[in-house]
């Protein structure tokens, strides 16, 4: 079963990326997070940072995550307001 | 009260709302961040952030803070978007019956604020532009909060 998700680059990974969202079709309707990220990442190398965290509709996520149609993932690099 | 907002604020409007609201209230503590205006060719700071993200985690960091200390409910407003150097970019405001617990929420507050909130800032300088990580400092100071939950003020 096809899966469509929404991707979200914030900071300075939409500029890495060259992006800031995008559309991506999944195969696999029961993907953990962690095959979609190594999927992104393999597209995107600057990616594979273990400072970067994920947030899956609005919520920090780790890869044992399974990710469902309509989620929306979203990348950024450490915080830095205030 | 939360706020994420491109406008800017008054400090005068959020004193005058934290009094109406508050009860038996002894102290007020009020923090106000800005923009630096020493960094080096400066020309603005964009701020960035993740909405609907951003109001979530600042709303646990203010649901903490109320059940930890004895404070009524906290007024935070962070500014988006493109600010010039000496302008507002955060504030929080804390009334409370003692000084001492709006002291330790404030602080608290502020320092979660900065190492959890999904914001990014990014300098635009005469001689290019740059994104700005968080500090190890911050971290630092955020962390203390969490070595021993039941202290009231860090070590």
């Amino acid at each position: 079963m096809t899966i469509s998700i929404k991707i979200l680059y914030f900071g300075r990974l939409a500029d890495v990326v060259g992006l800031r969202q995008a559309e991506l079709d999944l195969a696999d309707g029961d993907a953990l997070l962690e095959t979609v990220r190594q999927q992104i990442v393999s597209t995107h190398p600057a990616l594979d940072d273990p400072t970067i965290r994920i947030a899956v509709n609005h919520t920090l996520a780790n890869d044992n995550l399974t990710i469902n149609d309509g989620d929306e993932l979203a990348f950024f690099p450490p915080v830095s307001g205030g | 009260m939360l706020s994420i907002q491109e406008e800017d604020f008054d400090i005068a409007t959020e004193y005058a709302a934290l009094l109406e609201s508050a009860s038996n209230t002894g102290a007020i503590v009020t923090f106000v961040g800005l923009v630096r205006d020493t960094e080096q060719g400066l020309k603005h700071m964009l701020l960035e952030h993740y909405p609907g993200m951003t109001e979530n985690v600042i709303q646990q960091i203010i649901d903490t803070a109320t059940q930890r200390w004895n404070i009524d409910e906290p007024r935070v407003i962070h500014r988006v978007g493109e600010l010039q150097p000496t302008e507002q970019i955060v504030f929080v405001g804390i009334s409370s019956t003692h000084r001492s617990d709006a002291y330790a929420a404030c602080e608290y507050l502020m320092d979660q604020l900065k190492t959890r909130a999904t914001l990014w800032k990014k300098e635009v300088t005469t001689d290019g532009e740059q994104w700005l990580d968080s500090k190890p400092s911050d971290i630092k100071r955020a962390s203390r909060w969490n070595e021993n939950p039941k202290l009231t003020t860090p070590s």
